[in-house]
């Protein structure tokens, strides 16, 4: 019996092994997950230095030429791999969606929170669900038909280029910033709104100075997490953008971004030979973006935090 | 407890996968083991063949007609592009590489090592929006339209209209050709640039002043095609290479063809594939070309 | 303009705003359901597709798409569990978790064809499984796991601690309280999740082109067993889905209904995901019934 009695309190109990099992379990999936990512951008790092180290193309000839043509070379016998048009293209429509975008978002996240969560939840919400449901294809096929000639008919040019990329892009992160939004407007404390409501404040001066203000964080998170999402889409902007490697004279006139080129490139390159091996620089400056976006997202966060 | 039961069920479904895979591989080496020591035409297994876009529409169809005469035989058709195709025939990754351009024009593949069989021609023709006022170019005109020195239609006879050139991505089988054989190895200048033959059919209908080039087998009666020195772009003008923008489709193996491989592409050759399926697909059939062209454009 | 004018003015801009948003989508479904609902028959879902001759279907790739769906749910599901429980009811609050929690967003963002081509890589070359539906399944579940793995793990911390504090009250072990009371008790946040992750994997197509491919082969629906090459179960045969058949229509087709195959299968693809948004929000609301026996 005492032996019995110190084995049950020495040994360990039924229950702490199993909780030894599931917090390994849970442990391994989460060891999983970070080794594929870190396998991921080891491999597209490994294969985007390449360039560097095996072709010999100066990193600043990479980041700053604005000549794209990998298979050409240049004046002075280096190969034309000037990345900066697409550089540029890139930011110009992740910034110019989210300058769109985030209005929008903004409104629709009040609108649900504060003016009409019943109708929000109702309507908007599922909406909302639904425009991120529809593949990219599809809104590059709605943008071939639609936004193309319509940019084309009213502001001239071919119609393609960094306009008709920006409204695509615009309904293609309208969900994902509104989401985050309303979620950073829901944890605004509601005696917040209480306290200005009851100081005689109207519901939209509550809405612009108090719930607005103490929220700034989460939306500006909700931004910059939308305009990650526009930095990395492809399929989409490579049917309205043109994909031209020149740099943007101005927002009519076809453009390239990091990801069209990329797309369409990989299928016509020879692994190994460096028109191949630029695709994947490009891939990593896709990487290295969304490392910032995120260390961004991270910053605003740890500063907008409630102490 | 659903969490266990749903691991369950996966390691239960990665183990039948593993099952599953060796059995794959011990059936079709196997088979071919056999028949080597037979020395007898193989027709089962399990081939790929990847590559061109352009291509694959008609290997697709071909392989689906061998698979109904052969049983027992797997014939995989992937797009990816040319350059997959000669990357990964060249690798062994696949037995049969598609491709639009011959592989010494690719940079990066060891071309000795492969074996080229051609199976069909594909002419390829400028193309324009319907309402330029124009059918006709001289050879000079078309290269000085796609290297930016003309740039309004009406400087070839057309209507006031600025010309848009569109052009396939670069080192797109298609581009290749076209600037090989319509630009005389002029390079086009930096302008659009569409992935795919249909994209670029669909913003040659539809963008006022447009101008690019199609395989023959994307041009429907919405597409307008222009003649060069009044040659106009026909399969029988290509046959007597009076209209010179073609290229042969290529199936690459490395080394010579064994096995399923060599029965597969004998039978792309055969009648039942040239004489019916190429031609319905808007390609030459190889039998009738009347000249033939090599690498560095001799005719013979 | 005084305090209570602009609350209307604002009010009103709101109101349109969301108008807006609302137009927007609504456009969109007609745009896609006029144009395609009409080229929907039977035979169109039922029929293999064709290369070269009009009157091709979507049967295959209909099919392809949801089998690869499940599969890349079964991978995807548990991995994505257990990697939240982890991160919400275990990982300390120090820099490596936030090394973890940035791994895993920079995942989530990455292009997801530069997802495929590292499936492509290792998958379909390095393992010698081909253009296969385990490639192409198991490409999207790295494309997945990184959303899944958020929405578990904010299901999670949504689950107010008093649960947790009651269970451990009891005597459970930390997973007990876990598996027996956190994860039921979030399970419609969890579903919901699922269900809507589900919509993105099945209109997903450039992680698909290098690794499920991009032919169809005939399927024999007579066949059930995994190992024949026919077998629709099969997973080391290429799967053309329905996402990647109009991306190459709209590409490379060349059958002279190619635009109406297009707009029809964009519409189901379109109705699909709808009806699996619908499903999200009745399983939702049926399991906070049951669970909440309210």
């Amino acid at each position: 019996m005492q032996s019995s009695i110190e084995e049950r309190l020495t040994k360990k109990s039924k229950k702490a092994k199993l909780e030894t099992f599931g917090k390994s379990l849970s442990f391994i999936c989460i060891a999983f997950i970070v080794l594929v990512v870190i396998s991921i951008l080891y491999f597209v790092a490994s294969k985007g230095i390449a360039t560097f180290t095996q072709n010999g193309v100066s990193i600043g000839s990479f980041l700053g030429g604005t000549d794209w043509n990998p298979s050409g070379k240049g004046a002075d016998g280096q190969p034309l791999v000037g990345a900066l048009p697409m550089i540029t293209g890139s930011f110009l429509v992740t910034f110019l969606s989210a300058i769109v975008a985030t209005p929008f978002a903004i409104g629709a996240a009040v609108f649900m929170t504060e003016i009409s969560p019943k109708m929000g939840k109702k309507i908007l919400q599922p909406v909302i669900e639904l425009l991120v449901g529809i593949p990219s294809v599809v809104y590059g096929f709605i943008g071939l038909t639609v936004v193309v000639p319509a940019v084309r008919n009213v502001f001239g040019g071919s119609g393609f280029g960094i306009l008709a990329g920006t409204f695509v892009l615009f309904v293609m992160i309208l969900p994902t910033v509104t989401s985050m939004t309303i979620d950073a407007l829901n944890t605004v404390p509601r005696h917040y709104r209480e306290a200005s409501l009851a100081l005689g404040a109207t519901r939209w001066q509550t809405v612009y100075k108090v719930v607005l203000r103490s929220a700034i964080p989460g939306i500006l998170t909700a931004v910059v997490f939308g305009m990650a999402r526009a930095f990395g889409e492809a399929l989409a902007v490579q049917m309205v953008i043109g994909n031209a490697a020149l740099m943007p004279g101005n927002l009519v006139s076809p453009a390239s971004t990091l990801t069209s080129i990329l797309t369409m490139g990989m299928g016509n390159t020879v692994m190994g030979s460096l028109q191949n091996n630029v695709l994947w620089s490009l891939a990593l400056i896709l990487l290295v973006m969304s490392l910032v976006f995120n260390i961004m997202t991270r910053l605003i966060g740890k500063k907008g935090a409630m102490k | 407890m659903g969490v266990k039961r749903l691991i369950q069920a996966g390691l239960i479904a990665g183990v039948a996968f593993s099952l599953a895979a060796c059995g794959n591989k011990d059936g079709s080496t196997s088979a071919s083991k056999e028949a080597t020591e037979k020395n007898e035409e193989i027709t089962t297994g399990s081939i790929t063949a990847v590559g061109s876009t352009a291509l694959q529409p008609l290997v697709e169809a071909a392989a689906e007609k061998y698979q109904e005469n052969h049983a027992g035989s797997t014939i995989n058709v992937q797009g990816g592009g040319s350059g997959t195709g000669l990357s990964q025939v060249a690798t062994e990754a696949v037995e049969i590489g598609n491709s639009d351009v011959f592989a010494e024009e690719k940079e990066g593949v060891d071309a000795k090592a492969l074996v080229d069989h051609r199976v069909a021609v594909v002419g390829i023709t400028p193309v324009i929006h319907k309402d330029t006022g124009v059918t006709n170019l001289t050879k000079e005109q078309l290269i000085d339209i796609f290297t930016g020195k003309i740039t309004n239609w009406k400087e070839v006879g057309g209507n006031n209209q600025e010309i848009v050139v569109v052009n396939r991505a670069a080192g797109s089988g298609t581009r290749a050709s076209f600037e090989k054989w319509g630009l005389g190895g002029a390079k086009s200048i930096q302008s659009q640039e569409q992935d795919s033959s249909g994209a670029v059919r669909k913003i040659i209908n539809e963008t006022p002043g447009a101008i690019s080039y199609l395989a023959f087998s994307y041009i429907d009666d919405q597409t307008k095609t222009l003649s060069i020195d009044q040659v106009k772009p026909t399969e029988a003008n290509v046959a007597t290479n009076d209209w010179k923008i073609w290229s042969y489709e290529h199936m690459y193996t490395k080394g010579e063809a064994t096995g399923l491989t060599q029965s597969f592409l004998a039978y792309m050759m055969s009648a039942a594939v040239q004489d019916e399926l190429v031609s319905k697909m808007g390609y030459l059939p190889i039998t009738a070309m009347k000249v033939e062209r090599d690498v560095d454009g001799t005719i013979k | 303009m005084n305090a209570k004018k602009a609350d209307k003015i604002a009010t009103g801009t709101l109101y349109a705003i969301a108008g807006v948003i609302v137009l927007i989508l609504f456009s969109l479904l007609a745009f896609i359901l006029v144009r395609g609902v009409p080229h929907i028959s039977w035979n169109f879902l039922t029929n293999r597709s064709q290369t070269f001759k009009t009157g091709g279907g979507i049967g295959p790739q209909l099919f392809n798409s949801f089998y690869l769906l499940i599969l890349t749910m079964l991978f995807s599901v548990p991995i994505s569990l257990g990697a939240g429980i982890y991160l919400s009811e275990y990982a300390k609050k120090n820099w490596v978790t936030d090394l973890v929690r940035t791994a895993i967003e920079v995942l989530s963002s990455l292009p997801s064809i530069v997802v495929g081509l590292f499936g492509f890589l290792i998958f379909v070359i390095q393992m010698g499984w081909g253009f296969s539906i385990i490639s192409g399944a198991l490409a999207l579940t790295l494309f997945n796991l990184p959303l899944l793995t958020r929405t578990v793990e904010d299901s999670l911390r949504a689950i107010p601690a008093t649960q947790r504090e009651a269970g451990l009250a009891l005597g459970l072990s930390r997973w007990e309280t876990v598996t027996k009371i956190v994860v039921p008790a979030a399970l419609p946040g969890i579903l919901t999740g699922v269900i809507l992750a589900a919509g993105r994997v099945f209109g997903e197509a450039a992680a698909l082109i290098y690794t499920a491919g991009q032919s169809a082969p005939a399927l024999n629906f007579a066949d059930w067993n995994p190992m024949h090459i026919a077998s629709p179960l099969n997973p080391f045969r290429p799967a053309e889905t329905l996402a990647v058949h109009i991306w190459k229509i709209n590409g490379e087709g060349i059958m002279p209904d190619a635009a109406a195959v297009s707009a029809g299968a964009s519409a189901v693809l379109i109705i699909t995901v709808l009806l699996f948004n619908l499903l999200a929000r009745y399983l939702g609301r049926v399991i906070y019934k049951k669970s909440t026996s309210a």
